[in-house]
């Protein structure tokens, strides 16, 4: 046995059949095959953008652009604006709509996947039939329903439809009453801000001491106290310096208040609605995860409900929760891109629009606009990964 | 008397026979109860219950009003829908729906070659229904036919014209040139001896000739027969060429998903394999690409197809209008598919590597034969999951002006003939429903498969 076994050595195998040689090989293949392509796909480029007769590169950033936009967190017009102007002006009202429609979509999501677990029927069936309607009809036929069906067809502004507090609904927008701040209001916001400040310490301290000597604070009463009292009391103490300017008819348009635009509305509207459903689900899932004996455990030590709920059941559901709520928000700032359908001026219907089909500067302008979108993405997803990671369960 | 029954004679009220069964006290089953129980089991949920009913009772029946009781159901033009012409109010304009139907299925596509689209409907549904049903038979001849000879098939029927036909005719050739080796070889089976080795090959020689290789013979069978019906189709209805700025409706809609799903799984298979790649490079390249299009919406995407994909190649083979968002759409599909695959190759227990590796399998003949098959299967929900966004995300093709489904409704929107102030409604509520449809059907096809799935793992 053991002479045989001796004999036969491992043959020297051929370099053909060498698993490292090979790796090198399809990877050097594949190394010039993806060259080549890129090479030939520039060289293409160049030589079509020649015939075309379009610059390239980026010089195109401070031209005068000449196209004016509607809704703008900067100032620009249609004079004096450049072609880099226009971008932060799409690219900030892109942030606007996604970051509102994060938070809106958050709470409408986290509602409705509660409704859906509710031992109400007849509340869970319409969270129900909400979340299967709204996920499986396409965003942009939804977008297209409020846009078109629900906001076009409002009253013009002499019939404008009115809703509390002044605020005026009509064909050309939503006008709420724009606030004035007198000599000293801008006390009352740093009041705001100094209760919001001094919430956060209180409880800090709350927690300390209750991890030190068992005694409860009502730290939600003392926030509301110091957030909501706080700078009532002082917008009162001030004079009332705050006043309100009222949308008013004037010839055949509305003067005074502001204006936010239905293309702003309808896209706020579907991208809130459309996003939730899918948060619902998530929520939903994240709460059927946590498992029936954490609750009857923590009915057994003598926890309420709400504290059952607030200490036990959502800490541990939001560990599951939040790495797909992380890529639905993703989604949520992605779907923005939507808004050219509407007409809605975000990113991608001011530059990649505009901006594209009036300099014919395609790989510079789409280029931008996907460096764009892949630094929103990293950026949002880094931050998630670390509200995530001090969240995760920590084992032994 | 016996015993027993003098010892049990004081005990008079000692019931003798079983009592009937009762049924359950009214407070804890039957309809009262549940409804005590599900609607009103405390101050909250009656709150909740009146509220929702009162949203119900305000909503629903105006709903079932506009779209049924005051519908207009036939008509030829906006007359038969204005509420001062029929004299009464008029709830959704159904006969608008009805007189565009052709349009919304075949887009502009010319009347007399709309037969060729039937064809790739059919053949489309035939190909889904073979993958998806779970017992249905040669489920390799299925896959075969439905992403090599159903795009073949598309392609030619659809397009048409003289390119296609040689495309045709040489598919055709090729596939006879294939059945002629075959036959040859069933015959002469020596001749692949250095292919399937000498102790496989004595098992081929016992069989009747007409056994020999037969899982190839019957794809190449297949081929023929489907390629031999169109080129008949080719030479006697003929094919003239379409163009593609003609094509419109569910033709589009149901063309791009079907080629987002024919191209995209190959696609993210390659991809999910590269990314779990021990070589540095391939891994590198395929995560790039991964990240990159996760990262971007689709519009861009279809933006740089639209754009950027003419600047990339020689201006005569500047590709055709439809075709650039179909390359985007692939793509963009591909990276999504690629980490639902990566999920199956993960969740493969380790064991299947080492046993196929100890079996003395290659790489290849691994995935192929031994982890493929089973991390596919697991994630066939997620799957069908990408497939249902990638339907819904064929809207926006809209955006680069393809007339997808969703643009037909729009155009017919501004056409005057059915101008009228419901038609909007009813030609968004018609969208919502096939779009509703199609993707509500899916996932519950989803669910279904995940339950059987599942059924292994249930206690």
């Amino acid at each position: 046995m053991s002479t045989t076994s001796a004999e036969i050595k491992p043959g020297k195998a051929s370099l053909l059949y060498d698993p490292k040689i090979r790796g090198y090989v399809y990877q050097f293949l594949l190394l010039a095959v993806v060259g080549f392509l890129i090479w030939s796909a520039a060289s293409n480029a160049i030589e079509n953008l020649r015939a075309q007769k379009i610059a390239s590169g980026f010089g195109f950033w401070h031209n005068a652009s000449g196209f004016d936009i509607n809704q703008k967190l900067v100032p620009y017009d249609a004079s004096s604006g450049t072609y880099g102007r226009a971008f932060w002006v799409g690219l900030l009202n892109t942030l606007l709509v996604a970051s509102i429609g994060i938070v809106l979509s958050t709470f409408l999501g986290f509602f409705v996947g509660v409704a859906r677990l509710s031992s109400n029927w007849i509340v869970s069936k319409i969270a129900m039939i909400y979340v299967e309607v709204i996920r499986n009809v396409p965003l942009l036929l939804q977008l297209f329903f409020w846009y078109n069906a629900v906001l076009k067809p409002l009253p013009n502004p002499r019939q404008s439809i009115e809703l509390p507090a002044g605020a005026l609904l009509n064909n050309r927008g939503l006008y709420v009453p724009d606030p004035q701040f007198g000599p000293g209001g801008s006390l009352i916001i740093w009041a705001f801000l100094i209760g919001i400040v001094a919430t956060f310490v209180f409880r800090s301290w709350a927690r300390k001491q209750q991890a030190a000597t068992g005694r409860q604070y009502p730290t939600g009463w003392v926030g509301f106290g110091l957030i909501v009292i706080l700078p009532v009391l002082v917008y009162f103490a001030t004079g009332r310096p705050i006043t309100f300017v009222y949308p008013e008819l004037a010839g055949f348009n509305l003067r005074g208040g502001i204006q936010i635009f239905p293309e702003f509305v309808a896209l706020l509207i579907g991208l809130t609605t459309y996003t939730a459903g899918f948060i619902a689900e998530v929520v939903r899932a994240g709460i059927l995860a946590v498992s029936k004996g954490q609750t009857e455990a923590s009915h057994a030590l003598g926890l309420r409900p709400g504290p059952t709920l607030k200490l036990v059941v959502i800490p541990q559901a939001m560990r599951v929760i939040i790495p797909p709520l992380t890529s639905n928000y993703l989604n949520l700032t992605k779907n923005s891109s939507l808004a050219v359908a509407i007409g809605y001026p975000d990113l991608v219907q001011v530059f990649t629009g505009t901006v594209l089909n009036q300099t014919g500067q395609a790989v510079e302008v789409v280029a931008i606009t996907m460096a764009v979108y892949l630094t929103i993405s990293l950026v949002t997803s880094l931050f998630m990964n670390i509200y995530n990671k001090r969240m995760a369960l920590v084992e032994r | 008397m016996t015993d027993a029954t003098t010892e049990m004679a004081p005990y008079a009220f000692v019931r003798k026979e079983t009592l009937e069964q009762q049924p359950a006290p009214l407070s804890v089953a039957g309809p009262l109860a549940w409804v005590r129980q599900h609607l009103l089991s405390s101050p909250l949920n009656i709150a909740l219950t009146l509220l929702c009913l009162y949203l119900v009772v305000d909503s629903v029946p105006g709903l079932i009003r506009f779209y049924f009781l005051d519908a207009v159901w036939t008509g030829t033009s906006r007359d038969a829908c204005l509420a001062d012409k029929v004299g009464r109010p008029v709830g959704a304009c159904w006969a608008y729906i009805a007189d565009r139907f052709q349009y919304f299925i075949y887009g502009s596509y010319p009347i007399n070659q709309r037969w060729r689209v039937n064809i790739v409907f059919v053949m489309f549904a035939l190909g889904i229904v073979w993958l998806l049903w779970t017992s249905a038979p040669k489920k390799k001849l299925g896959i075969f036919f439905f992403f090599v000879l159903l795009p073949i098939s598309a392609y030619v029927l659809l397009l048409g014209g003289p390119g296609a036909e040689r495309f045709l005719s040489i598919c055709l050739t090729l596939a006879l040139a294939l059945a002629a080796l075959y036959l040859i070889l069933s015959f002469v089976p020596q001749l692949v001896r250095f292919y399937i080795g000498e102790a496989a090959l004595g098992v081929v020689e016992q069989l009747p000739i007409w056994k020999r290789f037969f899982g190839p013979k019957q794809l190449v069978l297949f081929a023929l027969v489907v390629l031999g019906f169109l080129s008949l189709l080719a030479s006697n209805p003929g094919l003239p060429r379409v163009d593609t700025g003609l094509w419109g409706g569910m033709t589009v809609t149901f063309l791009i998903a079907a080629v987002g799903i024919v191209f995209s799984l190959p696609l993210g298979v390659v991809l999910a394999l590269g990314r779990r790649s021990r070589l540095p490079i391939i891994q590198l390249l395929s995560v790039i690409f991964i990240e990159f299009v996760r990262g971007v919406p689709l519009i861009t995407v279809l933006f740089m197809a639209n754009t950027m994909l003419p600047l990339f190649v020689p201006q005569e083979y500047s590709p055709d209008r439809l075709l650039r968002p179909l390359v985007g759409v692939a793509l963009f599909a591909a990276a999504y598919m690629a980490e639902v695959v990566r999920g199956g190759l993960q969740a493969m227990p380790k064991g299947q590597y080492e046993g196929a590796m100890s079996l003395g399998l290659g790489y290849w003949s691994m995935m192929r034969l031994i982890i493929l098959p089973q991390a596919l299967r697991i994630v066939i929900p997620g799957i069908v999951n990408t497939f249902i966004g990638l339907f819904k995300d064929t809207t926006l093709v809209t955006i680069v002006g393809i007339f997808d489904f969703l643009r037909t409704i729009e155009a017919t929107l501004v056409d005057p003939t059915w101008a009228t102030p419901t038609t909007r409604s009813t030609g968004y509520a018609f969208a919502a429903i096939f779009y509703f449809l199609c993707c509500w059907g899916m996932s519950r096809y989803s669910i279904a498969v995940e339950k059987r799935l599942a059924a292994g793992q249930k206690r």
